[in-house]
């Protein structure tokens, strides 16, 4: 493998880590605050599809990014409805949801573009263009780092880099600000939170707000940054993965970095081998693809220290005393 | 004491609290009716009443956790109206709940701190909270750790910070409830020390309970509930034990259990060297001997989550053990591969399990279904392979008649009745089988004074017809009134035997907090040191 290759996958990880991370970090804020969210999958979806929806029908990829934000946004709300005001059950209102996402982007795409369910491809200001980072080019001589940072690091959507700074951010609101405290508190036991006098109904509406703009990033980087167009199930699973990497990372924000990191290594790696030849066996990619799975089973089981959940998470909180 | 400070007050000073026809009901069930209290300020006022008698409503409804649909409520010559937490503590009052508050992977100081931060920024806020927190605490004796998780403190420190909390956001009115319930009697004496420095900085402090010991010892007036309404409001001085157990209950009651000696016979269990180690691989037993014989009653006190519960699942075929356990000399098999809790009760052991909403009961069935649980396969409840609902229905009649169950309904979903009635309907399940040996935990709790007296009156007339009987409690009043002889559990060890008429319970409660020469005297802080160290965690 040469050095090239390696910086192209190296590209190709960052790039495909991004909607993860985005994702994720929407997961942890959600989770935190002792709310599952098992919709980010249909969130990102959702988002996906009026981002692209609406750059397609105005030709600006900034009014599709709001308006993928904002369908986001209010299924977040849906789901704060249910599973903080009415208590419902959080999985099953996640899970609706999904579903909720992918019946109604096919069908209104069908509706508006009649391509199959697809939006039109995107081109021109209606897609997120990349960005190059200063001295970009003057340093792409640079013997080794040169390249990791011209052609790796730089160069890509302004909403990686968004990702990226979301990280420090969430670890600074989580771990620095009283906000992140009550969040924190929320999570593990909220008869605490609401004897101290905070609204745990607040806190919870707070966190699946950012959950939704978040996730709604992540939505809207998918079809308007990393692809061109809106196409059916685009999301392919990336939310589920996401909530994966949420528990590899035992729900902290730089371990989550980490996490969709090695989830989009693994992606970019399969996307570009066929399969991988060990000389002794080959490896079929589709076990590469698999692997996130395998490995947030072996967390789960235990083997790589234990990862505990926000103990408050998925039960709706009743007043007792 | 100091039960005479109040009387130097001037009659008009207003109260620090009055409640004025306080009303509340949940569906159909009237919690609190017409309620008026007044507490005055300085002092130490209690609140007595048996399990279900609307205390902790009232006072949830005074700490704004719940709204009152009628009365009002005055702070401090203030009609003030709480709608929640947060307009009660602006109010300054503060509130210590029976299951503590705190989040467990926080430290103290992030405890203290949560919603009652300085700005959005939480560094500023911590550090001036750590230096207030410092001055409380050496100012009231309420040294903690503020770098401590919670998770690893024992419940008496858990407790400390619970008060610390208040203090922080400034309450000078401070409600605890039943705030002895977990501690060892050397803990509550501190507590009871930081109560009376708490009263002489002029904070005024309600205390929910339902031991009449504490009340009488610190208390300085004294408001008695029953049934939802407030029976009675009396100095403490001028009242007795015996009279508030009556404005309580609402007829006389016994304190002391009436028994006779106890004419011990052969042992019927013999346990030697048991050891358990719980699933993360903590040993919780580490080689308990001890042995029980015919006609008497073994009590074994102990903090909760010193071994005892292990000890009656072990034994209870709920959970595997090593060692050895012999009933009437024949060895029992502790791996579990032979033998379990079914065959356990078939060789005659009858077990009253600690916590009978999770393991004596199944809440959402009915009492004649719970009635036969672990017994459904015998003869007379079948009718070949099938069951004979009818003959168990009319057994479990039988068994509410004679122990009084109320109501005396055998349709009723075991969560309609109360923890009392509850209880007696396990206690009728278990001992109606005729046991060789019984084992009971917490037989009493969350039980009223009138159910708990006819519950002991039962485990000594099982003890007076010649069966062995163990007990594990952790209300010290309960093992020293039922037991003929007292083993201590601390750490998953027996710590010593004593006989109830040759100890104290100061000589107990040195034991359950692991300090095993008794004679000298003992600081506070190693009794305490010994305790974080066991790691004794409040039991739910």
């Amino acid at each position: 493998m040469d050095f090239l290759t390696i910086i192209q996958i190296g590209d190709s990880t960052i790039r495909l880590a991004t909607p993860l991370l985005l994702a994720c970090l929407a997961g942890l804020f959600s989770e935190r605050s002792g709310i599952i969210d098992i919709g980010l999958e249909g969130k990102m979806l959702i988002s996906a599809f009026f981002s692209a929806a609406v750059a397609a029908l105005t030709g600006s990829v900034w009014l599709g990014l709001l308006a993928g934000v904002a369908a986001a946004v209010i299924f977040s709300l849906i789901h704060g409805l249910a599973s903080i005001t009415f208590r419902g059950d959080q999985l099953i209102s996640g899970v609706a949801l999904n579903f909720l996402a992918s019946g109604m982007s096919v069908l209104i795409a069908q509706d508006i573009f009649a391509q199959g369910g697809r939006t039109p491809s995107l081109s021109g200001d209606a897609r997120f263009a990349s960005l190059d980072l200063p001295f970009a080019e003057a340093l792409s001589g640079v013997p080794i780092l040169g390249p990791i940072y011209s052609d790796m690091l730089s160069g890509h959507t302004i909403l990686v880099y968004v990702a990226l700074l979301a990280v420090p951010a969430t670890w600074y609101v989580l771990f620095r600000t009283r906000f992140g405290l009550r969040l924190r508190a929320v999570g593990e036991n909220p008869g605490a939170v609401d004897t101290a006098g905070v609204s745990v109904k607040r806190l919870r509406y707070g966190a699946v707000l950012i959950c939704g703009l978040l996730s709604g990033l992540g939505g809207a980087y998918l079809s308007t940054g990393l692809a061109a167009g809106f196409t059916q199930e685009m999301t392919a699973g990336r939310g589920y993965i996401a909530l994966a990497a949420l528990i590899f990372a035992k729900w902290r924000p730089w371990q989550a970095l980490g996490a969709c990191l090695l989830f989009g290594f693994l992606q970019a790696v399969s996307n570009r081998f066929n399969s991988i030849d060990l000389i002794l066996f080959e490896i079929p990619n589709a076990f590469v693809l698999a692997l996130p799975y395998i490995l947030t089973v072996v967390i789960l089981a235990g083997f790589v220290g234990r990862a505990v959940p926000p103990r408050a998470g998925g039960t709706p909180y009743v007043k007792e005393r | 004491m100091a039960a005479h400070d109040d009387t130097g007050r001037p009659d008009t000073a207003a109260p620090a609290i009055e409640l004025k026809g306080i009303s509340k009901a949940f569906g159909p069930v009237q919690a609190n009716k017409d309620i008026s209290i007044r507490v005055m300020p300085g002092t130490i006022h209690g609140i007595i009443g048996e399990n279900g008698a609307g205390k902790s409503t009232l006072m949830s409804i005074l700490y704004g956790f719940y709204k009152a649909d009628a009365g009002e409520i005055w702070v401090h010559g203030a009609r003030r109206e709480i709608p929640d937490s947060q307009a009660a503590i602006a109010a300054g009052i503060g509130m210590v709940f029976q299951h503590f508050k705190l989040v467990e992977n926080f430290t103290v100081l992030e405890n203290v701190v949560l919603g009652a931060e300085e700005g959005a920024r939480l560094t500023p806020s911590l550090s001036k909270a750590r230096k207030l927190l410092k001055q409380l605490s050496e100012e009231y004796e309420l040294h903690v750790d503020p770098d401590a998780l919670i998770q690893d403190l024992g419940v008496g420190m858990q407790q400390r910070v619970e008060i610390l909390k208040a203090l922080y956001r400034q309450a000078d009115i401070l409600i605890l409830d039943e705030p002895t319930g977990v501690l060892t009697p050397a803990e509550a004496d501190h507590l009871f020390r930081i109560l009376e420095g708490l009263k002489r900085e002029g904070k005024t402090i309600i205390l929910i309970t339902h031991k009449l010991r504490e009340i009488m010892e610190i208390t300085d007036t004294v408001s008695v509930m029953r049934l939802g309404e407030m029976t009675a409001t009396v100095k403490t001085p001028e009242t007795s034990p015996e009279q508030l157990a009556e404005l309580m209950v609402g007829r006389k009651v016994l304190l002391r259990v009436d028994k006779a000696p106890a004419r011990p016979g052969e042992t019927v269990l013999q346990v030697d060297n048991l050891k358990v180690t719980d699933s993360k691989g903590v040993e919780r037993l580490r080689g308990v001997s001890l042995n029980v014989r015919k006609g008497e009653i073994l009590g074994i006190a102990g903090v909760a989550g010193n071994g005892q519960s292990e000890l009656l699942e072990v034994l209870g075929g709920m959970r595997e053990g090593r060692g050895s356990v012999q009933l009437n000399g024949q060895e029992l098999d502790l791996s579990g591969t032979k033998s379990d809790a079914r065959t356990r009760r078939r060789r005659g052991i009858a077990h009253v399990p600690e916590d009978r909403q999770r393991e004596g009961l199944i809440m959402d069935f009915q009492a004649w279904e719970n009635v036969g649980f672990g017994y459904h396969d015998d003869p007379a409840y079948c009718r070949g392979m099938f069951m004979d609902n009818a003959a168990l229905r009319k057994d479990t009649e039988r068994k509410i008649e004679k122990f009084d169950v109320r109501p005396a309904n055998a349709d009723l979903a075991a969560k309609s009745f109360s923890g009392g009635n509850q209880q007696k309907l396990v206690i009728a399940r278990e001992l109606e089988r005729n046991p060789d040996l019984l084992l009971v935990g917490q037989p009493t709790r969350g039980v009223d004074i009138g159910a708990i007296e006819f519950i002991h009156q039962q485990i000594v007339a099982l003890r007076d017809e010649g069966k062995a009987v163990l007990l594990v409690s952790v209300e010290l009043d309960e093992i020293m009134a039922l037991s003929d002889r007292i083993a201590v559990m601390f750490d998953g060890s027996i710590m010593g035997e004593r006989l109830p008429s040759e100890t104290s319970e100061r000589e107990l409660g040195l034991l359950m907090a692991g300090i095993s020469d008794t004679s000298r005297e003992h600081s506070i802080k190693e009794v305490e040191e010994n305790l974080a160290h066991s790691g004794g965690k409040v039991m739910t």
